[in-house]
């Protein structure tokens, strides 16, 4: 594993940034959680954990949600807490199983949004062919939760002979995503900060587990990881798989499908469209004989008309990840920091 | 009747190498009748003579009145030895050696009698295009190591015919030891390739006949490449600049000879001085009113960055397409560095040139033409590259004795890196964009370069702490102590350095963003400090960018978020919608109210692109200083009488009632040029007020300006003239660019006096 300076935490209070899914969170996480909890499932830093079992191997995981508008176009908050745990299961091999769902309720939440939110949960559980089978609430008083927050936690079993992971990321191999980039991520933004962009954008929030299954039966053992690049976007992902992998990655701006329409937003907003999040978009490394196979699954999925090949994995710079710009030249993809400030001077 | 005999060992430091040093010597020397030996050795030239001490006085006093136009002596060291009994005076081959302090020379330019050689059809260099000798011709750009001799430079690869032999160990022959002499008999050749494959014949006639058809040509010249084409053709020009998606920033353009600048340009003693100087840099010039020049050259200024020719290929290429003006510009894609071999010319450029004139001498050292101005009746660099580039900077040292050898990494945009060791600042050439990968491979292959001529490897590093500069990033991987230095102290620090001040000073720093202690952007500072340490004495006002880069890029988001400062909310959007129109004013008026993406910043670049941008001089950015170089060609040659209000309250000179105020006299009809020249007015007087308090506050004389900002003249003589009114003493960077290029010089000194001991 390739890590060249042990990050330290700078800051002495938690900050926003600290979840941002980039840079900071990766500090917070190397200096604070990994020391701590040690062990060597942990510093996988894999989406789940994948346990030996009684001769099974259980895939293991969890996450909170505290998504603001909890309604959004395309999905809700509980949507997400489903479809999110669901897919960390999938993104490892994994067939999700069972659920565990809790609630952190702020005092005089109406208990109607809170059946619409349950209700929700419910029907994505029904589509992802999980079952959601033990859970908790707590209330907390008024101001001290923004309505409410939700963890879910969730086991599947990876199949006999699977073997995914960064570990298995080697040069030559071709980076392929299942759709458009920065879906999720710009329909939120457009809805929270309370602007009119008269454009209508749905988060692509989804069961991301049949579209796995599809890309491993295309692919067979020729597929190497699968990660979807939710908080951080894009590049969050290839940087972990660089990092992870000890090689670099060499994207093709040209070949990513962004929407227009999510182009246009992020061009007046100054964002780049590879650091926002995804919600219902996976990325798997391929070796590159499995490639032609994988991409033409993912396009015959509901999920992945859009797929394309969009990176290829290379042995110099290790932990390095360059996008080959439209108007020429190469430039590093770093990981998301926060708010970018200009470089120009 | 016996005359005493002496031995005398002298010892030269400076810029003696390839320049015509040794033969100068020999010339002195055998006229006076010594005796003795003059050798290269890295620490120089290195003399021994023996005669009657009167006449080895008159060889070290002619040493210095006499030595040839491109040397530069540091230091002449004499010791006096025993008689030896040495032979009869001769040229020696060169040694190595441990020290280095000899160095590589600048690039000079075509000297008057190799000019005449190529244009005599006569001389056996008629039309020749790599001719050159003792006083011109590439340097930096062939040289791979030390000492500079033949063998060591990229004209190794060309072994000298007969003819060329003579003139190169004949000690009377201009091209005495002149390391890349060559002919066309056994030197590098030039070739053209056009859109039916290389040309066979002669490449002038060809080169003409895609020139006279509107083509644009790659040339590769001395220290890269070269776009050109018909300066007099408006759609070749265009052509150029929709190719190299370069749709506004003025192009250079190369005149036949000073006849030709006059004839479109105002030239005063100074410009043409520089002009015609052995470095042959890009000189900015006003344009005269009625110049017959094609507007695309130079979309809305009125000024043109002029140079001559500078080697005999251009000399030629003019000759060649029958013309006294080529456009001349950098022969790269935007954002890259200059392409350096043929083969990736052909491939990065194939999609901008329909032609190519290459040659076979490669370049070792890449190096892009510099860029000055004169201003306040003396040169400002622009950009500090060819023909300048190694030349030292001497800078004060923080102790006596040995110090560790310092870089400072440099900017983000207009890198360049600098050494500094045995006093002497080494700013190296113009890197360019350090955010792509291939500027970054350049940079360090430009650092080891001067490393090995130096044979110094950096201790200390300064860099800045921006945490999203790439080229911090390198510095903080590269071994060695690193040392943050923050951009604006560097700024001030270069000034500083290169006026040899050591005592604390004011500095006013005026450029577009920079990051702060605090973690925000600066850039319109007025600071206290000196080589080690700095504190913010007061700031221009902050205005949020909404969308970060994207306002830069768009300064009239930059106006939205003055005016959403300036004016209660509906009056803002009122003001925006009918500034703005067809623009989401109101979106971005958003973003400045939920904070969206809209990090503050205070830089003076700021400031005057909003208001370029609500004068409507220039509402979309498409080079560095776009808007701030409109709003000063729109201000120049008016004298306002008075700046419009502003206030200091606090640290804060606030710049928003000034805001008001000019945007009352747009609606007012008030001339754009005449708003314009008065806000930048204001920001001259509200820096240079708020300096002169501090100054007083802090006990100091000097004020130092720095910033890319300070390129704008009206603007440096008015904050100059502004403090002199007050008994201050100004500080004008001369050495090296005010802007970003002269930063690294600034973090260098910093890093090295920081982690120095006081004396």
């Amino acid at each position: 594993m390739h890590q060249v300076n042990p990050p330290r935490l700078r800051d002495t209070h938690v900050l926003l940034g600290h979840g941002s899914g980039g840079k900071m969170s990766a500090e917070l996480i190397q200096s604070v959680f990994l020391p701590a909890f040690h062990n060597p499932l942990l510093s996988n830093l894999n989406d789940q954990a994948v346990l030996p079992l009684a001769g099974a191997r259980l895939a293991f995981t969890t996450d909170s949600f505290v998504v603001s508008p909890r309604f959004f176009p395309g999905g809700d908050i509980g949507h997400l807490a489903v479809n999110g745990t669901v897919n960390d299961l999938a993104m490892g091999g994994a067939q999700p199983l069972y659920l565990s769902a809790s609630f952190i309720l702020e005092e005089g939440l109406p208990v109607g949004e809170l059946q619409r939110v349950v209700d929700s949960m419910a029907a994505a559980a029904r589509t992802a062919g999980v079952q959601i089978v033990t859970g908790d609430t707590k209330v907390v008083e008024r101001g001290s939760a923004d309505g409410l927050f939700i963890t879910t936690a969730g086991v599947g079993l990876v199949p006999a002979g699977l073997d995914l992971g960064t570990h298995r990321i080697a040069p030559g191999d071709v980076v392929i995503v299942s759709g458009t980039m920065g879906d999720h991520g710009v329909a939120i933004l457009t809805l929270r900060s309370g602007m009119d962009f008269s454009v209508h954008l749905q988060s692509d929030t989804a069961c991301l587990s049949g579209l796995a299954a599809a890309v491993l039966a295309a692919g067979g053992d020729g597929v190497k990881a699968m990660r979807d690049p939710t908080r951080g976007g894009l590049a969050a992902t290839l940087n972990e798989f660089a990092q992870a992998a000890g090689t670099s990655i060499l994207l093709d701006e040209a070949a990513v499908p962004v929407r227009p329409e999510v182009r246009g937003v992020c061009e007046l907003l100054g964002l780049d469209p590879f650091n926002v999040a995804n919600e219902g978009k996976l990325v798997a490394v391929v070796a590159p004989e499995a490639a032609p196979a994988v991409l033409a699954a993912m396009r015959e999925h509901p999920l992945g008309h859009n797929a394309a090949a969009v990176a290829r994995v290379l042995a110099e710079e290790p932990g390095m990840v360059y996008v080959r710009t439209q108007v020429g030249g190469t430039r590093p993809l770093e990981y998301p920091s926060g708010e970018q400030l200009p470089r120009i001077c | 009747m016996a005359v005493t005999v002496t031995r005398w060992r002298l010892q030269i430091t400076g810029t003696v190498q390839g320049v015509g040093f040794r033969p100068f010597v020999y010339r002195v020397a055998t006229a006076l009748g010594l005796r003795g030996c003059v050798w290269n050795s890295p620490a120089g030239v290195v003399i021994e003579a023996e005669g009657p001490a009167g006449a080895l006085a008159e060889l070290r006093q002619r040493l210095e009145s006499d030595a040839p136009p491109l040397a530069r002596l540091a230091a002449i060291d004499v010791v006096e030895l025993p008689p030896a009994g040495l032979g009869p005076f001769c040229i020696a081959g060169s040694q190595g050696g441990a020290e280095r302090a000899a160095l590589v020379p600048p690039d000079a330019a075509l000297c008057p009698e190799c000019r005449a050689e190529v244009l005599a059809p006569e001389d056996r260099r008629y039309g020749y295009p790599f001719t050159n000798c003792t006083h011109c011709g590439p340097r930096f750009t062939i040289v791979r190591a030390l000492p500079y001799d033949r063998p060591q430079t990229t004209m190794a690869a060309f072994p000298l015919c007969p003819d060329c032999t003579r003139e190169y160990h004949d000690p009377r022959d201009r091209r005495f030891h002149a390391q890349p002499v060559a002919c066309p008999r056994c030197g590098p050749r030039a070739w053209f390739i056009g859109a039916g494959g290389t040309c066979t014949g002669e490449w002038a006639p060809a080169f003409a006949g895609a020139i006279q058809a509107g083509q644009v040509v790659a040339v590769r010249g001395l220290g890269g490449f070269h776009l050109t084409c018909a300066a007099h053709d408006p759609e070749a020009v265009a052509r150029l600049r929709q190719r190299k998606r370069r749709p506004d920033k003025p192009l250079a353009v190369m005149a036949r000879d000073l006849a030709a600048v006059r004839r479109y340009c105002h030239l005063s003693a100074a410009e043409e001085a520089l002009l015609a100087s052995p470095a042959a840099p890009v000189v900015v010039l006003q344009r005269r009113a009625d110049a017959p020049l094609p507007a695309e050259l130079a979309p809305g200024a009125r000024t043109l960055g002029v140079m001559l020719p500078y080697t005999p290929l251009h000399l030629l290429l003019l000759a060649a397409a029958g013309t006294d003006l080529l456009v001349m510009t950098s022969g790269n894609r935007s954002g890259l560095p200059l392409a350096r071999d043929n083969e990736d010319a052909m491939a990065e450029l194939a999609d901008v040139a329909d032609a190519f004139l290459l040659h076979d001498r490669e370049i070792a050292n890449r190096c892009d033409d510099s860029v000055l101005r004169v201003v306040d009746g003396a040169p400002l660099f622009y950009r500090r590259s060819r023909g300048y580039v190694p030349v030292p900077i001497p800078v004060p040292a923080p102790a006596p004795g040995h110090h560790p050898t310092a870089l400072g990494a440099g900017g983000e945009m207009k890198n360049a890196f600098c050494l500094v060791t045995g006093g002497q600042a080494f700013l190296s050439q113009h890197i360019g964009e350090m955010d792509v990968r291939e500027g970054q491979a350049f940079f360090r292959e430009a650092l080891a370069r001067l490393s090995r001529f130096l044979e110094v490897t950096p201790e200390v590093i300064g860099y800045d702490p921006h945490p999203g500069y790439q080229v911090s990033r390198l510095a903080l991987g590269l071994p060695g102590t690193h040392c943050p230095v923050q951009h604006h102290h560097a700024h001030l620090a270069a000034v500083l350095a290169e006026h040899g001040v050591v005592e604390p000073a004011v500095g006013i720093i005026l450029d577009g963003t920079g990051y702060g202690d605090d973690g925000t952007l600066w850039g319109g500072e007025i600071l206290a400090g000196d080589l080690r340490t700095c504190r913010r004495v007061a700031h221009l006002g902050y205005l949020p960018l909404p969308g970060g880069e994207r306002a830069i890029r768009q300064p009239w988001r930059t106006a939205v978020s003055a005016l959403a400062l300036a004016y209660a909310p509906d009056e803002a959007e009122r003001l925006a919608e009918a500034l703005f129109p067809g623009r989401p004013a109101r979106a971005v008026l958003g973003m400045v109210r939920e904070r969206l993406n809209s990090p503050p910043a205070c830089g003076a670049g700021r400031w005057l692109d909003a208001a370029a941008a609500l004068l409507g001089l220039c509402l979309d950015s498409t080079y560095e200083g776009h808007a701030a170089t409109a709003l000063a060609e729109a201000a120049t040659g008016l004298a306002p009488a008075a700046p419009y209000p502003w206030r200091q309250e606090g640290k804060t000179l606030d710049l928003l009632p000034a805001v008001r105020a000019l945007v009352a006299d747009r609606l007012n009809g008030v001339p754009a040029p005449a708003a314009a020249a008065r806000f930048q007015l204001t920001v001259a007087t509200a820096t240079a007020t708020a300096a002169a308090g501090a100054a007083a506050a802090a006990g100091c004389q000097r004020v130092a300006l720095g910033g890319g900002v300070f390129q704008n003249p009206d603007l440096l003589v008015q904050v100059r003239s502004l403090l002199q009114s007050r008994g201050l003493q100004v500080l004008i960077p001369r050495q090296v660019p005010p802007g970003d290029g002269g930063l690294a010089l600034g973090q260098a000194v910093v890093a090295l006096w920081r982690l120095t001991p006081t004396r």
